[in-house]
């Protein structure tokens, strides 16, 4: 299954990835490097639809079990140094991250 | 006011989401704790509410009891099986790309609330989800603090069936009111606590005719809903909600008199300018992509369960309210203010059952405690003793006031002679003589004329 520049476009939006101004601009029909990705994946998925599951239950734990829940208890949170210590950049005891709009 | 005539025969049809925090001491996924309010920033995370790799989630079962009493409260039924579904979206309020909530297999579903004015409020679902982290927007940066991030949230999603803002308030305020009753969240608006979202549209009334004949056809086309809806988020308080949604009715009536097209967006409220404004959304695809939280066994709700949390729940306001009035012949205003709060009610029960030891009426206690604004806490004892003293103690014995009158005359020459040479206000000073000299017990209604007959004759 081939993908069309705007389903890759509206992939790429919804998993906040950048598409390169290659993959914008390609002519309908050729394919980019994501578009060729994302249609080998869809693919494989196309390989797993061939297995016929009449009657057979949608699995969506592997586990088995049920009700598996704790007691509302609390224990020791990590330092405030330790949560930040992955973090690229740090200010004021917070992530910061490329400013995003809100209002 | 939107009265009908300005409505120019749209009616609004308006659906509610309300968001509630829960109280609970850990979060809804890890043992971090859910006490983040003016915390440290990045003081209460963990590798669960923190998003990292290979961390598990571990559901809070009073987290899970807290949504199904509020869900039976509600009049829901719970869910025999329930899953948690991620929620895919990118957002930096967001580390795990994902918000573990439900969708399909929601805890509670088909509820209904009546309201003040009668009518009922389908709800759609109550529904167990966790909070994301809070951003802080600076000098072109996004900080974020992860303390509340996981904190357990509970949905509740209305059928679009307001069709006027009184009615939206009075559901709002209802269930702030049942999340104090039961004891689930502090639902402070100002905090947080609580958040309101509402879906607003407008549409043309149907002629009274066609109303009137009701066949299932017109019905039909009554029920048909408006092609978009305007969503107004992020308002954090009663009353700057119900200005935008009456904002947003008008300039939704306005547009389309227009022959404007409006089209599906959010807004949010400018409290300044008092109008509401387009807001970019973090959701703005609303496509996520919804799937089965597979790092988290289904919950299978037995009804044997559903009955022992639902024997534990506390009287509910509304059903307070009615009892209050049946049993103690209160009026519903009356009823109303007492159930308040669930401390004033029981406080109001304790007067009642001593009260009525001692011949005290209920309704007398009622009315006391309502005008002199007592508040649960004030001593019983105190209370009773001065329904009692004003009930028996009054005195209206016309010569008996005489007497005291003219005692007080007697004793405050000064305001005599203030009130000879035209100072009406000095005979508030004789009143007060006459209170004092009766310890509190004289009735004042008739005092004024007995003051004013005595100084005639008084030179
Ligand atoms: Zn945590």
């Amino acid at each position: 299954m081939k993908l069309t520049k705007d389903q890759v476009k509206k992939v790429a939006r919804l998993a906040n990835l950048p598409l390169t101004s290659d993959e914008e601009d390609l002519p309908e029909g050729e394919a980019g490097k994501y578009s060729e990705q994302l249609s080998r994946v869809l693919e494989y998925i196309d390989q797993l639809n061939q297995v016929d599951t009449t009657g057979v239950e949608p699995t969506f734990n592997v586990s088995g079990e049920s009700n598996i829940m704790r007691e509302d208890t609390t224990v020791a949170s990590l330092s405030q140094e330790e949560a930040l210590s992955n973090a690229p950049q740090k200010k004021e005891g917070m992530f910061v991250t490329k400013g995003v709009f809100e209002e | 006011m939107t009265g009908k005539r300005t409505m120019n025969n749209y009616e609004p049809v308006i659906g509610l989401e309300v968001h509630v925090e829960l109280n609970t001491k850990s979060k809804m996924f890890c043992r971090c704790s859910a006490d983040y309010f003016g915390k440290e920033p990045n003081t209460h995370t963990c590798p669960v509410c923190l998003g990292l790799p290979g961390a598990l989630p571990y559901i809070n079962q009073s987290a899970i009891e807290d949504c199904i009493k509020i869900g039976l409260a509600l009049n829901c039924s719970v869910s025999p099986i329930s899953r948690f579904e991620r929620k895919n979206y990118f957002y930096p309020d967001l580390s795990k790309g994902y918000q573990i909530s439900q969708y399909r297999w929601p805890l509670c579903i088909n509820g209904q609330l009546t309201l003040d004015n009668g009518q009922v409020i389908r709800i759609n679902r109550v529904h167990q989800e966790e909070d994301t982290g809070k951003l802080f927007h600076q000098e072109g940066q996004t900080l974020i603090d992860f303390n509340r991030s996981g904190v357990p949230l509970v949905e509740i999603v209305t059928e679009p069936d307001f069709r006027d803002v009184e009615a939206v308030r009075d559901y709002a305020k209802k269930l702030q009111q049942l999340f104090r009753y039961l004891g689930v969240s502090n639902a402070d608006m100002e905090r947080g606590d609580m958040r309101l979202e509402a879906n607003v549209s407008v549409r043309k009334v149907k002629s009274q005719k066609s109303k009137v004949k009701n066949t299932s056809q017109n019905l039909k086309v009554e029920e048909e809903l408006p092609p978009y809806r305007v969503e107004l988020k992020n308002i954090n308080s009663f009353r700057f909600m119900v200005a935008a949604i009456e904002y947003e009715i008008k300039r939704q009536i306005e547009a389309l008199e227009k022959g404007e097209k409006l089209s599906q967006e959010t807004r949010g409220w400018n409290g300044d300018k008092k109008c509401t404004y387009v807001q970019r959304s973090k959701e703005e695809a609303h496509d996520y992509r919804y799937f089965p939280e597979p790092d988290l066994p289904e919950l299978r709700i037995e009804e044997s369960r559903v009955k022992s949390l639902e024997s534990s729940m506390p009287e509910l306001p509304w059903s307070k309210n009615k009892r209050f009035e049946e049993e103690f012949k209160l009026s519903t205003a009356q009823a109303k203010i007492l159930t308040e709060t669930e401390e004033l009610a029981d406080y109001f029960e304790g007067l009642v059952e001593l009260g009525g030891k001692e011949g005290i009426d209920a309704v007398k206690i009622a009315n006391y405690v309502i005008n002199q604004k007592i508040g649960a806490g004030t001593s019983v004892e105190e209370v009773l003793g001065k329904i009692k003293a004003k009930g028996e103690g009054v005195i209206g014995d016309e010569r008996e006031l005489e007497k005291l009158a003219q005692e007080a005359i007697s004793e405050n020459e000064k305001a005599v002679a203030d009130y000879k040479s035209g100072k009406e206000a000095a005979l508030q000073v004789l009143i007060g003589g006459v209170m004092r000299l009766s310890k509190g017990k004289a009735d004042t209604s008739k005092l004024k004329p007995i003051l004013e007959k005595l100084l005639k004759v008084v030179t």
